[in-house]
């Protein structure tokens, strides 16, 4: 029997389950919406595994994004790893050469400078979502457009507007200003990707030594005039992988098969766990006055976890 | 006189146990919250930087509890710091309080009103008094830093990390009950030896990590979201640049010349910065140098949002951490008090390091 490594990436926009094979390849990946429910959308996840795959032989499981720990008491990992060093993994296992790595989710972009195979300098936007992935949801919803299209509309434009990518409130209203004047919609769009990239480069990118090969990840690269306007602002060639998609998930499952085979077993609870029921609770402390809102996690009738309280006494 | 002060790390318990010994009333501030900071913001401009915002949350919350006199230092040069003091005594007026504001300026801002200020709170002016009466004061300052350092390094060894966060609460919370210097140093002692008790790894050999930005963000942790705490969880040994036993060295003991380690890091940071530019920016640049120097791992900067030394500090920390081959980061801080980006950041930033580590073993 083959052996198979699960990685889990639980996101604030999606949710990614992916398996791989001893070689690293990818065998299964499902990219699903978080919606605001990662525990449904974890279960349905490991369903949707279960049907297709059947009890497969998983031998190690590894859990990274913003909902790794909740993921983690969920399905039982053997590593829970921030994204950063996850898809610096999934990187360096998709092409060991990379020097560096732009990566734009939903509400996080990251940039991760690697030399020799090593993290040596990351940083994250701090403050500002402008130029991340639910901002352009927001304004494909807003023209009409199929958020897929987006990026190839961009493609068309042979005349880009400037547009003002500073922030994302003031760029939607820059947009619709020249919409008004009359500019036709490839040309806002293209305007719109070079103002995200901009804004990206002197945000996050700020201050990095940005050299080849440089690769994009993340579910912004899917839009080809993101690509496009990376290209062309840093006069170099953008690699975008073929999962780009799930690279966390891809860095978590390879380093969760290290930890597995590290530790002799794995903590897998099997892919039945999508039948138990789940259940979240929450209080609200009133022991002292930061009020901290204390969640509980249970496995039918088990209590999983609680965890939100700074001082540690409900913590399990 | 009911006094009160705002929070600026530990440093309440040796504040207390001073004006107590002076036979003051004394209410301090509850503890840093979430409700402190609410207040703190929705009274204060906007655009104003978060330790003026927490400042006026912890004077509302202790007048609530009956204090009627508030006492902060005063500061110079370009940081907003400077005119706290005054612009919280209007703000404090109109919101309708009847408080009166101390401030205690540094000593070369005018003798005379130091003297005065300070002889409101001890009753005598005369500079004999006050070096007299201060004294067991800054001693307290001294150990309570040291306290707070030792368990830094026990945490990073512990075997249970809980264990020594359990002795740490209870410490602040019993240190607000006992009264006066000699009790608080007796408490001090005694959490010492509990700490010395905890059963640690000796084999552990912890990645060092220095933290360093402006004094009140890297010594309040509520501000810094327990920096110090999270990293020494984990088993990271941290040490922060500024600690309000620094500070009374180099401004008041070492006065006018300044301390030997503040010194050294303004020498250290002379060929990237060569004047003050406010705050602690050129300290922020030294100490960066200076934890290089003395072997750390890496460094992380702390900045409150849009505080101005602290931005000037960071453009100029890229330079240096790249001329060294050092690995430096910022966290900005703001009102935020959702932990989970935080969190990323510290656990890649401590994989980083483990990575560069296992890389200069092998070669």
């Amino acid at each position: 029997m083959d052996n198979y490594y699960l990685g889990i990436d639980v996101g604030s926009v999606s949710t990614n389950l992916i398996l791989i094979d001893e070689d690293n390849e990818l065998v299964f990946k499902r990219y699903l919406r978080t919606q605001g429910k990662p525990i449904d959308i974890i279960k349905e996840g490991i369903k949707e595994l279960s049907d297709e795959f059947g009890a497969k032989n998983i031998l190690g499981v590894g859990a990274t994004g913003s909902g790794r720990y909740l993921a983690s008491i969920i399905v039982g990992a053997d590593i829970v790893k921030n994204e950063i060093t996850s898809h610096a993994v999934a990187a360096l296992d998709y092409n060991s050469e990379v020097k560096t790595i732009i990566e734009i989710g939903g509400q996080d972009s990251k940039i991760i400078i690697v030399r020799d195979g090593i993290v040596v300098d990351f940083a994250m936007n701090t403050v500002c979502a402008a130029g991340t992935g639910s901002f352009l949801d927001r304004q494909a919803l807003r023209l009409g457009i199929d958020i897929s299209e987006f990026g190839n509309k961009a493609l068309d434009s042979n005349n880009d507007v400037r547009i003002a990518g500073r922030c994302a409130v003031f760029a939607e209203s820059d947009m619709i200003h020249k919409q008004q004047l009359g500019h036709n919609q490839e040309d806002i769009i293209k305007g719109l990707c070079s103002a995200l990239v901009r804004n990206y480069l002197s945000n996050v990118g700020k201050g990095k030594e940005i050299t080849s090969p440089i690769l994009f990840q993340g579910g912004v690269a899917a839009n080809k005039g993101i690509k496009a306007s990376f290209e062309e602002e840093l006069n170099n060639n953008v690699i975008v992988p073929k999962n780009f998609d799930v690279m966390g998930a891809i860095g978590a499952a390879i380093l969760g098969k290290k930890k597995a085979k590290s530790q002799g077993y794995t903590n897998f609870k099997g892919v039945d766990l999508y039948k138990n029921n789940y259940g979240v609770g929450s209080i609200e402390c009133s022991g002292c006055s930061n009020i901290c809102e204390i969640l509980e996690i249970k496995e039918d009738n088990k209590v999983l976890a609680r965890y939100g309280d700074k001082c540690g006494k409900w913590s399990l | 006189m009911k006094i009160t002060f705002p929070h600026l790390g530990n440093v309440y318990i040796a504040a207390k146990a001073f004006l107590e010994d002076m036979g003051h009333e004394v209410i301090p501030p509850p503890v840093c919250s979430r409700k402190t900071l609410e207040i703190g913001t929705k009274f204060s401009p906007e655009m104003m930087c978060m330790p003026f915002k927490i400042f006026i949350g912890n004077y509302i919350e202790s007048i609530q509890k009956g204090a009627d006199t508030i006492v902060i230092t005063g500061s110079c040069g370009p940081c907003r710091f400077g005119f706290y003091g005054d612009m919280q005594k209007d703000l404090l007026r109109d919101l309708g309080y009847d408080v009166e504001v101390i401030v205690l300026e540094s000593p070369k801002e005018g003798l005379k009103d130091f003297k005065n200020n300070i002889g409101k709170l001890i009753g005598s002016n005369s500079l004999w008094s006050i070096g007299k009466n201060i004294k067991p004061a800054l001693n307290l300052i001294k150990i309570i830093d040291e306290l707070t350092q030792l368990s830094n390094k026990v945490r990073a060894f512990a075997l249970d990390k809980k264990e020594v966060n359990k002795i740490m609460d209870d410490y602040y919370e019993e240190a607000v009950r006992v009264c006066g210097t000699k009790e608080i140093t007796k408490l001090t002692r005694a959490t010492e030896n509990k700490l010395k008790e905890v059963k640690v790894d000796q084999s552990h050999s912890p990645i060092k990590i220095g933290i360093i930005g402006e004094i009140y963000t890297i010594i309040e942790p509520f501000v810094n979201l327990e920096v110090e705490r999270k990293l020494g969880d984990m088993g990271v040994l941290v040490e922060k640049s500024l600690t309000p036993t620094k500070w009374f060295d180099h401004h008041v003991y070492s006065y006018p010349f300044g301390s030997k380690e503040e010194n050294l890091k303004f020498k250290l940071a002379k060929p990237y910065l060569k004047t003050m530019v406010g705050g602690h920016g050129r300290e922020t640049i030294g100490s960066a140098i200076y934890y290089n120097n003395m072997g750390y791992d890496g460094t992380i900067q702390i900045l409150p949002l849009n505080c101005m030394p602290e931005i000037v500090a960071k453009s100029i920390l890229k330079t240096v951490s790249k001329d060294l081959n050092f690995p430096i980061m910022t966290l900005v801080v703001d009102e935020m008090t959702g932990e989970a980006g935080y969190m990323t950041r510290l656990e890649a930033f401590v994989d980083l390091i483990n990575k560069r580590r296992e890389e200069m073993l092998i070669g």
